[in-house]
């Protein structure tokens, strides 16, 4: 095991070092000056601002700098936002986005569970049917437009009510759960989805029928045998997912106006602010590749069966 | 649907005098020295001040200083004594000096160290062939500025109000190791109100500067900006709900607010939009009658009325706005569209390229209006003129590139003034402006506004935009389009918040809460 986890973060160092070098370069290729303004500046200052930025050395030499500034986890300062250090734009910023996703994620593994087994329970009958219709569109509708759907409907609620449910920001957690919902609501639709048809299989399973045949109580069956079971591909997607919904929040940070890592990383990449591009992308690989990791050590703890040695 | 008559208002608050409001960005840069965007001028503006700020009407007003004199290449200011730092030090004349010569540093890398170049020496010191030592600016004593100008610069005065020109102390700034202004205690003010509060992406409090020596007249104790999205809808949903005092409109929540029957105002934000041609060796735009062909068809009253559909936005024909000050009377008549000449033009450009027209790169930024305009712009051309229009839309960093690089025949653009005087249009087209994309060039045009860089205001100064214009509209050097109107909603309560067009805007250094106005 230790072994194991050994080997998986050195091949994970080297998939970051990829990851970092591979952005590096495709981000230099991307046409489009990173200083240039909606105001273009005389000569002279221009060049005043390719040497603050470094950016009048070959692209060897910037490389090796920002590898240097890298293994010493510093990722310099912000092009846009001229006197902010990117490593405080992630530290500020990140925790927003993942307790914004791990809310979302809570919401969307838990639901998940329930709609995916009920569904199976009611194979091709008509809760079955409702609960996969709401899942096409929960998978195919677009996240803003559930963003923008909520915010009017609290909008009217408010008005209608006299109540005062937040539209947007941060801090509490009645600003948080409407982002989480809208945040959660594909990852839980797709999860569902795959949570349904792993019951399928499990029901139809030889071991099913044995625990049948032995007695137990469908309770038992149920919790110990089926879902411990149909669990597994479901956990296998989960480090993607806290990934994906981690980083992939920009359109309910922007609507929901929240402060998250998603708003600045997609502006990053709009503005060509290459040192947060670096660093969110550096940043955000490395958690997918620790995450990855976690989840594969998860599994092995859910399934004895999977041994987590190399296979002579 | 109406409010609930008992519905809380967070937007303003009349006891305490709050107003609540939403940035559309985080302040990306709030170092007066370096900074270059309307949200981080907006802060400044109420946190800052320069010798002079803009009054009523965009006239001048003291600031630090309480008197001034201009005499040819000599400028004389006195300071305020009761101008105070937010830590309670007096604002002194060593403290402009000290600003001005940081931003003309080369170390700083400050975009708009230009905006100095009025000032002696100050080119030189900023390209490092003269000592920061050698700059016009002498700070006589505390409350003494003198400053000597290259040539006489009729609107320097003006310029005394932009950001780059904040005084800043040395001390304190020393104090920050390169990281001034990052945060809120990072920062020393010297406005009306002071940076309480800044979590950066979210939210921002500015709060009432007891220190300031004009705070008797600063109505409200605080400025609650506890949202920051460019999000249209969700700015539109927060003043519903009474949560923000003032929001501008889009295309797509303006029929909402419409119907609302909401008390909408617009104003015209200064800006101009053109087409740019592009002038250089290998483009066909080079010819005068394409250009002229090409601007007899285009319809800007339609362009205006059923494309941009915003109401508040103008059209055009004139290069310098007619709200800038010293120019002549004009009647700003827009020319209808003329296919029979514009016809005719495109026979003598066609022979005089000695081929057909070949099609055409119009140059835009990915923005749904650009887009709507672009594709006006593109069937007018195809069915007047047979004239293929490719539209190449691009996003910002993208766009500018292609613009400095040539890589376009048309381009649609826009410029906003730095401050207040024609100038800060006319430069635009010098042929050494970076800002000239299409390399446009005429000695005559050149000449001109160097003239009028060192003449008083007067008839001559008059005379001399004027034979600009002129000459503007016979090369049709660029194609003024329209010009921009804001649309915005605005609590009822809320008075006396002035809308600017350069520094600044909206600025609620003077506004107020009626508690007795039922809103």
């Amino acid at each position: 095991m230790l072994n194991y986890t050994l080997k998986r973060m050195a091949t994970g160092l080297i998939t970051i070092w990829f990851i970092a070098s591979a952005t590096f370069l495709a981000m230099h290729m991307v046409p489009g000056d990173p200083l240039a303004d909606d105001k273009a500046v005389p000569p002279e200052i221009r060049a005043a601002l390719l040497e603050y930025y470094g950016l009048d050395q070959p692209l060897s030499v910037q490389y090796l700098r920002f590898f240097n500034n890298m293994l010493h986890g510093d990722f310099g300062l912000s092009f846009t936002q001229k006197n902010r250090a990117v490593n405080d734009i992630i530290r500020a910023h990140f925790p927003v986005s993942a307790m914004l996703g791990c809310v979302a994620l809570l919401f969307a593994a838990g639901g998940a569970m329930v709609w995916g087994a009920f569904a199976a329970r009611f194979h091709r009958r008509w809760p079955d049917y409702l609960v996969m219709a709401i899942v096409v569109a929960s998978i195919s509708v677009p996240g803003f437009v559930f963003a923008a759907l909520a915010q009017i409907a609290v909008l009217h609620i408010n008005q209608r009510f006299g109540t005062q449910f937040p539209l947007a920001g941060w801090g509490t957690l009645q600003q948080m759960l409407l982002p989480a919902l809208v945040l959660g609501l594909g990852t839980m639709a797709y999860m569902t989805r795959l949570m349904r048809s792993s019951m399928l299989d499990v029901q139809q399973a030889q071991y099913i029928r044995t625990a049948r045949a032995k007695g137990l109580s469908p309770a038992r069956i149920f919790w110990v045998h089926k879902l411990r079971n149909a669990v597994l591909p479901v956990l296998s997607t989960l480090g993607p997912a806290i990934a994906a919904i981690t980083t992939g929040g920009f359109v309910v940070e922007t609507v929901f106006a929240i402060p998250g890592l998603g708003r600045y990383f997609v502006q990053a990449v709009q503005q060509l602010d290459y040192t947060v591009i670096m660093g969110t992308t550096v940043f955000y690989g490395s958690f997918l590749v620790l995450m990855v990791l976690v989840v594969d050590l998860l599994y092995a703890l859910v399934d004895p069966r999977i041994r987590l040695q190399d296979d002579r | 649907m109406p409010f609930q008559a008992w519905a809380v208002n967070h937007a303003l608050d009349t006891d305490t005098h709050t107003v609540q409001l939403a940035l559309s960005t985080e302040p990306p840069n709030l170092n007066s020295l370096t900074s270059t965007d309307s949200v981080s001028f907006f802060v400044l503006l109420h946190t800052q001040e320069g010798l002079l700020s803009y009054g009523d009407n965009d006239t001048l007003v003291g600031g630090v200083a309480e008197s001034w004199q201009m005499d040819g290449t000599q400028v004389s200011f006195t300071l305020r004594d009761n101008a105070r730092w937010s830590d309670g030090k007096p604002v002194t004349a060593q403290d402009f000096l000290f600003a001005w010569r940081t931003a003309l540093d080369r170390a700083t890398a400050s975009n708009y160290a230009f905006i100095l170049y009025p000032i002696k020496n100050a080119e030189k010191v900023h390209r490092g062939e003269l000592p920061p030592t050698a700059l016009g600016v002498y700070a006589d004593d505390d409350r003494h500025l003198r400053i000597e100008l290259e040539q006489p610069t009729a609107y320097f005065l003006s310029l005394t109000t932009f950001a780059t020109y904040y005084p800043l102390r040395e001390d304190f700034y020393r104090k920050q190791q390169g990281r001034y202004a990052a945060d809120a205690d990072k920062l020393l003010y010297n406005g009306a109100f002071i940076l309480s509060q800044w979590t950066h992406g979210a939210s921002l409090v500015m709060e009432k500067n007891p220190q300031y020596w004009n705070a008797a007249n600063t109505k409200l104790n605080s400025i609650r900006i506890p949202h920051i999205t460019n999000d249209a809808n969700t700015l539109f949903n927060l003043f519903q709900s009474s949560e923000i005092a003032f929001t501008e409109l889009s295309r797509e929540t303006l029929p909402q607010a419409l119907q609302q029957r909401l008390y909408i105002q617009s104003f015209l934000n200064g800006m101009l939009n053109y087409m740019e041609f592009n002038f250089r060796e290998e483009s066909p735009l080079r010819n005068h009658a394409l250009r002229e062909a090409i601007s007899l068809v285009i319809d800007r009253q339609s362009l205006v009325n059923k494309v941009i559909a915003a109401p508040g936005t103008r059209p055009t024909a004139h290069f310098f706005p007619a709200w800038l000050p010293g120019l002549a009377p004009t009647a700003n008549a827009i020319p209808a569209p003329d296919i029979g000449r514009a016809i005719t033009a495109l026979h003598t450009a066609e022979k005089e390229l000695g081929m057909q027209v070949p099609p055409l790169t119009l140059l835009i930024y990915d923005t749904p209006s650009a887009v709507r305009q672009a594709e006006y712009l593109q069937r007018v051309l195809q069915q007047t003129l047979g004239i293929q229009l490719i539209i190449d839309k691009q996003i910002f960093k993208q766009k500018l590139a292609k613009l400095n690089s040539g890589d376009f025949d048309l381009a649609l653009s826009a410029w906003g003034p730095d401050y207040n005087d024609p100038m800060t249009f006319a430069d635009l087209l010098v042929s050494s402006n970076a800002n000239n994309h299409g390399r446009y060039r005429n000695e005559k045009y050149d000449n001109l506004v160097m003239q009028a860089a060192t003449l008083p205001p007067g008839a001559a100064r008059t005379d001399t935009f004027a034979a600009m214009q002129t000459i503007i509209q016979q090369d049709i050097a660029v194609l003024p389009l329209t010009e921009p109107g804001i649309i915005y909603v605005q609590n009822r309560q809320l008075q006396n918040v002035k809308r600017s067009r350069f520094g600044g805007d909206p600025d609620f250094r003077h506004a107020y809460i009626d508690g007795q106005h039922v809103p």
